[in-house]
């Protein structure tokens, strides 16, 4: 069954300085039962907001969200059930954790709440903290614990109340790197663990794509993909969601006579093939670094900017008509700087040469 | 992170310091400012009070203890300081709430206009209010009473009560200022979080907000408690005509009373030290108070605070608070003006009766009324920037050079915050009239430096707050870059602490423009302030004068806050 369902769920604020901003425009989707499904996009995209709504922190400027088969926001009945009535648990991106109280009252709380008695709550809070390796901690003060452990004892605090829905708001992105990685793994196992359906907002990609089992990449206010992690990396729908889910080469280039034409090379052509379909006489070539080869003998031929070694991977800049580009590569065959290569792309996507959203456009949304 | 950068700071301090050392000379030279701007004083009172002909003589401060006159003073400064506190708290706290999570309109407005009272007089207001409800002549009473008909005053200001009233009218934005700073910073997830966790709203008031916000309430109340302790003005005007005395009040009136002799100002010092046992004790329960939680309530990337909709209740409680603002602010001022313009005390408020001769008298004719203009302009000016510049150096010291025994430093810095304003000017009467071969007594001289010592701590804690935005590193580049010691402090530190320093002008200059009771026991003939002019002229009961001469005074403040306003907005958006 689908445990949460937007129906053209829209918001718009009305701002002093830009007039009306549409933070989320017309989002429909549905979350199945017992999966982990992410929210991505860079910030001010709406993602965030539409979180909000799903809790009941926002009003709806229009559609009707549903957890399970009970309706929490209906516009146009102006239907609302206030956040405390959705049974939803929630983890912040500050943790918040109330300072003034210790880690055990800071996890019953909810339980406090729906007045249990002292036994029961005192059992819920052991298994929640035992499942968020908090055990032992019961009697500790938020502030004589490090961001990790705080963040623990929001994801208790949110499961002790046995929720069927988590929704979480970038919650690793206080944290170390290193320990980043260590909660997502066990956030996941939680979720395995406990059978929750999980609502995670990020703008971090690699988060996104470890966790989730469908995800969706919003932009603007609009969704732009809603897939597998693996369906959107191989088949990114448009050059935002290409760009947004790791590094990437955009070459844009003219068709004539069956052959590629980089912008700014008259001379030389792209050996690539063009999809039977494309009828347009322009294209933007979306490639990913590494999947770029690099011959001494054939391709488009170039000459090496510059050389980073880095480890793992070595790194060359140079340019494809006037279009820099990135690539890296593993090969032991070593260019270096000043050096005639050729270039071959691999794995081709290809966007129609389109306008790219404009960065004042992008920071007139900053305000929502 | 400050601890270890701050270590660094001063290791390379301590490597230079074989040579001649600047941080210890300005060291020295500080504590020798505190000690005798606010330690002597302090010391000479308790000399005085103990010692007489240089041996030990208690009995004056055992007799003057068991006088049942000053018991009841006590007793009635304690009371006074316990509903103000306790009902400005009240008030603060319902203000600063509705405005900082309850979807009342005009919010920017009503938090500027909240404000106000803090900016008021208290002294002022108090004349006010007299004005308005004293029992037989007061403007509303004498309306009340030709409604109803009969004899009995709607209310008489020149009760406990009516003091308790107009103090807290001017003390309660102490509570709303710290309430709402503290509730714009929490956090608002903090509360969201309790919402999903199931808690209705009255509840994450009740177990959220409340909690989290409760060491700024207490700092807030104590801020009240230790004003209203040691608060001169209100009582003085109010209580002086129906015997009702304070603990300043009396010590006030035991000095005046034996027109500056000897043994009234040693009766004055041994109530002074009751006062500041009281006060000491006040400060003693705040650390305590403090204590028990300092909270990290960080701020999240989270927007703005869920408000909670008022609804059928939005209007009743708009005009609670519109009531309240003209209550407390309107209508004092409306009376102090009007009274001002008119032509003599008690004839009705027409415009036939109206006339600026009063404020003509006040500006250009009274020698008296001007020379008080001029002398507060004098002294505010002076003692700010004097107050001001001694205060960064310390300030200076104490955060930036960190040398050995800084600590001794900031203790005697924050000494006169817990010194009453009467205490103080007792303290520089036994100081500063010949006890050091210099007789200061009857000039402005006197006068500068009880201002120099009262105001000594705002400027310390504003210039502190300055110095600890400009990070050491700061300095620590110019030294990479050729510069001496001396030189990164001319052009790096002293630019960028500047609009601070402006500030803390501004935060001297108008708490002296309006300073009343440090004055008022050391004014001599030519060298009255604008407080002690209106204090004065209305005690002799010229008041339609007094009103013109608060009105001034008022006038000035306002421009001087507006200033203060615009300096500090520009500091902001740098």
């Amino acid at each position: 069954m689908d445990q949460v369902v937007l129906k053209n769920v829209t918001k718009s604020f009305v701002t002093k300085a830009f007039g009306k901003v549409t933070a989320v425009d017309d989002v429909s989707l549905n979350i199945r039962e017992g999966e982990c499904f992410s929210f991505l996009g860079p910030s001010g995209c709406g993602k965030t907001t539409t979180l909000r709504m799903i809790a009941g922190f926002e009003d709806l400027s229009g559609g009707e969200i549903w957890l399970g088969d009970r309706p929490v926001s209906i516009k146009a009945k102006n239907f609302y059930v206030p956040p405390e009535k959705r049974q939803l648990g929630m983890v912040f991106q500050a943790f918040a954790v109330w300072p003034h109280l210790n880690v055990f009252e800071n996890v019953a709380f909810p339980l406090r709440i729906q007045r249990m008695s002292n036994a029961e709550i005192s059992d819920q809070v052991k298994q929640a903290l035992k499942h968020t390796s908090l055990s032992g901690l019961e009697e500790k003060y938020p502030s004589e614990l490090s961001g990790g452990q705080q963040q623990r004892i929001a994801l208790a605090r949110a499961i002790v109340a046995s929720a069927k829905v988590l929704l979480l708001d970038e919650p690793l992105s206080n944290l170390d790197p290193k320990l980043r990685e260590i909660m997502r793994f066990e956030i996941k196992d939680l979720q395995k663990k406990l059978g929750l359906t999980i609502v995670y907002v990020t703008h971090d990609q690699a988060e996104a794509m470890a966790l989730s089992d469908r995800m969706l990449v919003m932009d603007m206010g609009v969704v732009q993909q809603v897939d597998t992690p693996t369906n959107i990396y191989n088949n990114p729908a448009n050059r935002f969601v290409f760009s947004f889910l790791g590094l990437s080469n955009f070459v844009p280039a003219a068709l004539h006579d069956g052959l590629v034409w980089p912008a700014g090379s008259a001379s030389s052509n792209l050996e690539c093939e063009i999809p039977r379909d494309w009828d347009d006489d322009r294209a933007v070539l979306a490639t990913r670094p590494n999947e770029i080869q690099l011959t001494p003998e054939g391709g488009y031929r170039t000459r090496i900017k510059n050389r980073v070694f880095l480890g793992d991977y070595v790194e060359y800049r140079m340019d494809i008509g006037d279009t820099e580009i990135r690539v890296q590569t593993h090969e032991h065959r070593d260019f270096k700087v000043g050096d005639l290569c050729g270039v071959r792309l691999g794995k081709v996507k290809w966007y129609p040469a389109e306008e790219e959203i404009s960065d004042d456009e992008r920071e007139r949304r900053k305000v929502i | 992170m400050r601890a270890g950068q701050s270590l660094r700071g001063s290791e390379l301090r301590r490597m230079e310091g074989s040579r001649f050392n600047t941080g210890q000379l300005l060291l020295v030279i500080s504590t020798i400012i505190l000690v005798i701007t606010v330690v002597l004083p302090v010391a000479m009172i308790v000399y005085n009070v103990f010692f007489y002909n240089w041996s030990f003589d208690w009995s004056l401060f055992a007799s003057m203890l068991t006088d049942p006159d000053n018991l009841a003073a006590m007793w009635n400064t304690v009371k006074i300081s316990f509903f103000v506190t306790t009902l400005g708290t009240v008030v603060g706290l319902f203000f600063a709430w509705l405005i900082g999570r309850s979807d009342i309109p005009l919010k920017g407005l009503m938090k500027s206009l909240f404000v106000i009272p803090y900016m008021f007089p208290p002294f002022i207001g108090a004349m006010a209010w007299g004005l308005l409800l004293a029992p037989r002549a007061g403007y509303i009473n004498k309306m009340f009473m030709a409604l109803t008909g009969g004899r009995t005053p709607l209310f008489n200001i020149n009760t406990l009560a009516g003091i308790v009233f107009v103090e807290l009218c001017y003390y309660f934005p102490f509570v709303f200022i710290q309430v709402s700073g503290a509730l714009e910073r929490m956090d608002p997830t903090l509360e969201e979080s309790a919402r999903i966790a199931g808690a209705n709203q009255l509840t994450v008031i009740r177990r959220i907000t409340m909690p989290l916000v409760v060491p700024a309430i207490a700092a807030g109340a104590m801020l009240i408690l230790i004003s209203s302790l040691s608060h001169f003005g209100v009582p003085a005007i109010l209580g002086f005509s129906n015997g009702i005395f304070t603990l300043p009040t009396k010590i006030y009136e035991l000095i005046y009373r034996a027109s500056g002799s000897f043994e009234g100002i040693r009766q004055g010092a041994s109530l002074s030290i009751l006062l500041v046992a009281v006060v000491v004790l006040a400060l003693a329960l705040q650390r305590r108070v403090l204590r028990t939680g300092r909270y990290d309530i960080i701020r999240g990337k989270s927007m703005r605070p869920m408000l909670i909709k008022l609804r059928g209740w939005k209007a009743p409680l708009l005009a609670v608070c519109f009531v309240f603002l003209i209550v407390t602010v309107i209508l004092p001022l409306f009376t102090i003006f009007g009274v001002g313009f008119l032509k003599a005390y008690g004839v009705p408020m027409k415009l036939a009766n109206m006339t600026l001769n009063n404020f003509k008298y006040v500006l250009f004719e009274s020698r008296m009324a001007r020379d008080a203009i001029r002398n507060s302009f004098f002294l505010s000016i002076t003692s700010a920037v004097i107050t001001m510049l001694v205060g960064t150096m310390i300030a200076y010291v104490i955060v930036k050079i960190q040398p050995r025994g800084k600590g001794v430093l900031e203790v005697l810095g924050i000494l006169p915050y817990s010194i009453p304003g009467i205490v103080l000017a007792v303290g520089v009467i036994l100081t500063w009239s010949g006890a050091f071969y210099l007789n200061l007594y009857n000039t402005i001289w006197i006068i500068l430096i009880a201002y120099i010592a009262r105001y000594m701590a705002f400027s310390m804690k504003s210039a502190s707050a300055s110095l600890e935005q400009v990070h050491d590193s700061l300095e620590e580049a110019s030294r990479t870059c050729g510069a001496s010691h001396f030189e990164s402090l001319l052009d790096v530190t002293l630019p960028l602490i500047r609009p601070g320093m402006v500030a803390g002008f501004f935060l001297i200059f108008l708490p002296a423009m309006r300073e009343l009771t440090t004055s008022l026991l050391l004014y001599g003939p030519f060298t009255r302030t604008m407080g002690v002019a209106i204090y004065s002229i209305n005690e002799e009961g010229y008041t339609v004068q007094a009103c013109a001469l608060a009105g001034v005074a008022i006038i000035i403040i306002v421009i001087g806050e507006l200033i203060l306003r615009f300096v500090t907005r520009e500091r902001r958006g740098q």
